[in-house]
């Protein structure tokens, strides 16, 4: 098929195997299979095409779709760290995990990762009028889940009988946007600035939508969700150093 | 109230024998001085900054503003300053806030250091008659060059070079976000640099729609907030800047407050209205020197490496080492801070106490790349407390490739270094979002009196380096030869690796 392109990344750098992305899309390719990747970094950085498909067979280094606006990856492998960095537009679908400060900065678009993140999940994520940029995990999260978040939509679901995030410093210095956990979470593990309360069947109803989508992706089992316990995590402060300063 | 009021900061009087009531002070001032009550003008002193707008507009100079009217006993320990400070923290139990660059009266090194000029043994030039080279190239540059022959006797160049901005005048403007200072003042200081080959800085703030017509004069900056930036605002830019750190205020974060994030700021730094914009202290993708050449990387791969990237970091203890680091991490050029940067708003104990200055840091980091053989690989922007030529001309001799100036661009279009930027009602409309007061700036006046800053500076850059028989920019950089320190310690002298006078 014309529309369709085939990468072979093997022993390839990451510059040229980005030329060679941005070459297909140019020449109007609407789905390219990159095949072997092993670690190249900055894959589909700054790539724009909102109909375009892109499937990363192996595993992809880090700055994954970082400034990507538009494009649809599909990792059928783990990640490095931080796919979605700085991420305009599009989505990015992992089959597996990824490293630390996923979807740093994300500015729009959907990060779906099945199994578990590392560190600083969804950090600094923020968002304007329309954009509205979205992180699922289905497994677990690190510490610092939503870290100086300013906007956007984080879920975890701890899948596979996992502690959704059960480590500290969850939500530190947010200031916007939600962070939405299956579940619950111990008061303790929240971090300076956040606050949890109990999700309101509105609330429930408006991200059941997302996570749907989140199970069909990746074909899991989504009887439960409608019915299971949620803990909605959002900042205590839409100005956290309002009142840190008196004038010289 | 056990504290009570101190004394005043500012004295304002009105000469009633020339005041004519027009009112024009009541007019413009935005800090509430003036009433009219009345037939009368009544002056509130306490809540006057010294930004001089009244004095300024007061068609019979009629007004006299005197700094520090009520003595407090003098003490050199504690100074004013220290005791005004404690009054003002036992009342809020706060963080003192504050603007502009560093105000402790500590030795400015540019003024103890003074420039060479021919005597008899070689002829100093005439800028008048004979060309002046002031034409910099920013960048990386090849260690070697391989080429090759063609049968027709021409040369091919087979080393690849990486793209170096091109700039008329080793002088440019630091980055000023919009939010920091308003649309108006952007785009007189765009207007500036478009017009004489330079570039300015866009702060972290995104690049206002309004300003795409000089993109190609500007450095887009990626900062740790990650405000504005998206792959357009990337591929609009003439250069990327990463803010690692601030003169300022090194090794903290800023903060824009919600008050000053209106429509359109929200719009260009893509947050919601009146939100506080957070920058977080580090960029939460760098927490070593691997990170950060991956962040270089991921710009010039975004960007299909046809721009260069610029590091800026606040000039501290270890700079050299830092800038070594930056040097190998793929970037152009390293920007280096002094403490005397300038700022919208920083906490007084950083600005006044924290990082070194610009002239020992940009000294200890040419020498160190040229120890290093790696000098070639990046260029070096000096900024913070560029006052005048003669510092461009001084900073460059220490090795600098070019400055960014910005505390004196805004003193160009009215600033009076209030230092009150925080406030958000600057009365000269530069730091302020408040639609009456930003009006009051013409971006087409201001544009001519920033050209007209840079130009004055750069003729008397050419006539500088011609009264040393300096016909070309290259040959000042890095020529320490040309200085002299002039009552500098040893340790000084040899950081700087000049002599004293008189050696």
């Amino acid at each position: 098929m014309m529309n369709s392109v085939r990468i072979d990344a093997k022993d390839l750098h990451y510059t040229p195997l980005n030329q060679q992305i941005r070459a297909a899309v140019a020449s109007g390719a609407k789905e390219i299979i990159i095949d072997n990747v092993l670690g190249q970094r900055f894959i589909g950085d700054g790539l724009r095409g909102d109909d375009v498909t892109i499937t990363v067979n192996g595993v992809p280094g880090g700055d994954l779709a970082m400034f990507m606006s538009g494009p649809t990856v599909i990792v059928k492998g783990n990640a490095d760290h931080a796919p979605g960095n700085t991420m305009d537009k599009g989505k990015v679908i992992i089959h597996g995990s990824a490293g630390d400060a996923v979807a740093h900065s994300m500015r729009g678009g959907r990060v779906y990762v099945r199994d578990n993140i590392g560190y600083r999940g969804g950090i600094h994520m923020k968002q304007y009028l329309e954009k509205r940029p979205i992180l699922v995990v289905g497994g677990s999260a690190r510490a610092f889940l939503g870290e100086y978040m300013a906007g956007g939509l984080l879920i975890v679901l701890g899948l596979n009988s996992l502690s959704p995030a059960s480590e500290r410093g969850i939500g530190s210095g947010i200031h916007g946007g939600e962070i939405i956990i299956r579940g619950t979470v111990d008061e303790n593990n929240l971090g300076v600035g956040a606050k949890q309360q109990p999700i309101t069947n509105n609330e429930r109803q408006a991200i059941m939508p997302i996570i749907m989508d989140f199970a069909q992706v990746f074909g899991i089992d989504s009887s439960c969700f409608r019915t299971d316990t949620y803990t909605r995590i959002i900042p205590a402060s839409a100005r956290p150093f309002a009142n840190k300063y008196t004038w010289e | 109230m056990s504290i009570g009021s101190t004394p005043l900061k500012f004295k304002v009087r009105i000469d009633p024998e020339r005041c004519m009531n027009c009112g024009r002070c009541i007019e413009n001032c935005s800090y509430g001085v003036y009433r009219k009550e009345g037939d009368d003008i009544r002056i509130n002193s306490r809540n006057c900054v010294a930004c001089h707008r009244c004095l300024a507009f007061c068609p019979r100079d009629a007004i006299d503003i005197e700094e520090k009217p009520g003595d407090y006993r003098s003490h050199p320990v504690w100074t004013r300053e220290v005791r005004e400070a404690v009054f003002n923290q036992a009342k809020t139990g706060k963080i003192i806030l504050s603007g502009m660059g560093n105000a402790k009266p500590y030795p400015i090194i540019f003024d103890r250091l003074v420039l060479d000029a021919c005597q008899v043994t070689n002829p100093s030039i005439d800028p008048l008659r004979e060309p002046m080279e002031l034409r910099t190239y920013l960048g990386k540059k090849p260690s070697s060059l391989s080429l090759r022959q063609m049968p027709n006797g021409d040369v091919e160049l087979l080393t690849k070079l990486t793209p170096n901005l091109q700039i008329e005048t080793p002088i440019m403007i630091g980055h000023m976000s919009y939010g920091a200072i308003s649309l108006n003042a952007q785009t007189a200081l765009a207007k500036a640099v478009s017009k004489i080959g330079t570039f300015m800085g866009t702060g972290e703030g995104g690049l206002h729609e309004s300003l795409y017509p000089y993109q190609n004069h500007m450095i887009v900056q990626v900062a740790s907030g990650r405000f504005g930036v998206d792959i357009n605002y990337l591929e609009r830019g003439a250069a990327i800047e990463i803010k690692i750190g601030q003169g300022a205020k090194p090794g903290i974060g800023g903060h824009l407050p919600g008050e000053k994030v209106c429509a359109d700021v929200s719009c260009t730094r893509m947050i919601p209205e009146g939100s506080d914009a957070i920058s977080p202290a580090p960029h939460h993708d760098i927490y070593s020197i691997e990170d950060l050449k991956q962040l270089v990387h991921s710009l010039k791969e975004a960007t299909e490496w046809k721009k260069p990237v610029f590091v800026k970091i606040a000039a501290v203890h270890n700079s050299a080492a830092i800038a070594a680091g930056i040097a190998r991490s793929g970037a152009d050029a390293v920007v280096v801070d002094g403490f005397r940067g300038g700022s919208g708003a920083t906490p007084r104990v950083f600005r006044d106490h924290v990082g070194i200055p610009v002239e020992a840091a940009v000294a200890s980091v040419d020498a160190k790349l040229r120890q290093q053989g790696i000098r070639n690989e990046v260029s070096i922007i000096a900024s913070g407390g560029i006052r005048e030529s003669a510092d461009v001309a001084k900073i460059i001799c220490l090795g600098a490739d070019a400055v960014y100036i910005g505390t004196s661009a805004l003193v160009a279009m009215g600033c009076r270094v209030c230092g009150t930027c925080y406030r958000g009602t600057c009365a000269w409309g530069i730091a302020t979002q408040k639609p009456e007061l930003v009006a009051r700036l013409d971006p087409e006046t201001n544009a001519v009196q920033v050209e007209n800053l840079i130009n004055g500076w750069t003729l008397e850059l050419a006539e500088l380096m011609g009264a040393a028989g300096i016909n070309s920019i290259e040959s000042l950089r890095g020529n320490r030869d040309r200085l002299r320190g002039y009552m500098l310690d040893e340790g000084l002298l040899n950081v700087l690796d000049v002599k004293t006078v008189g050696a």
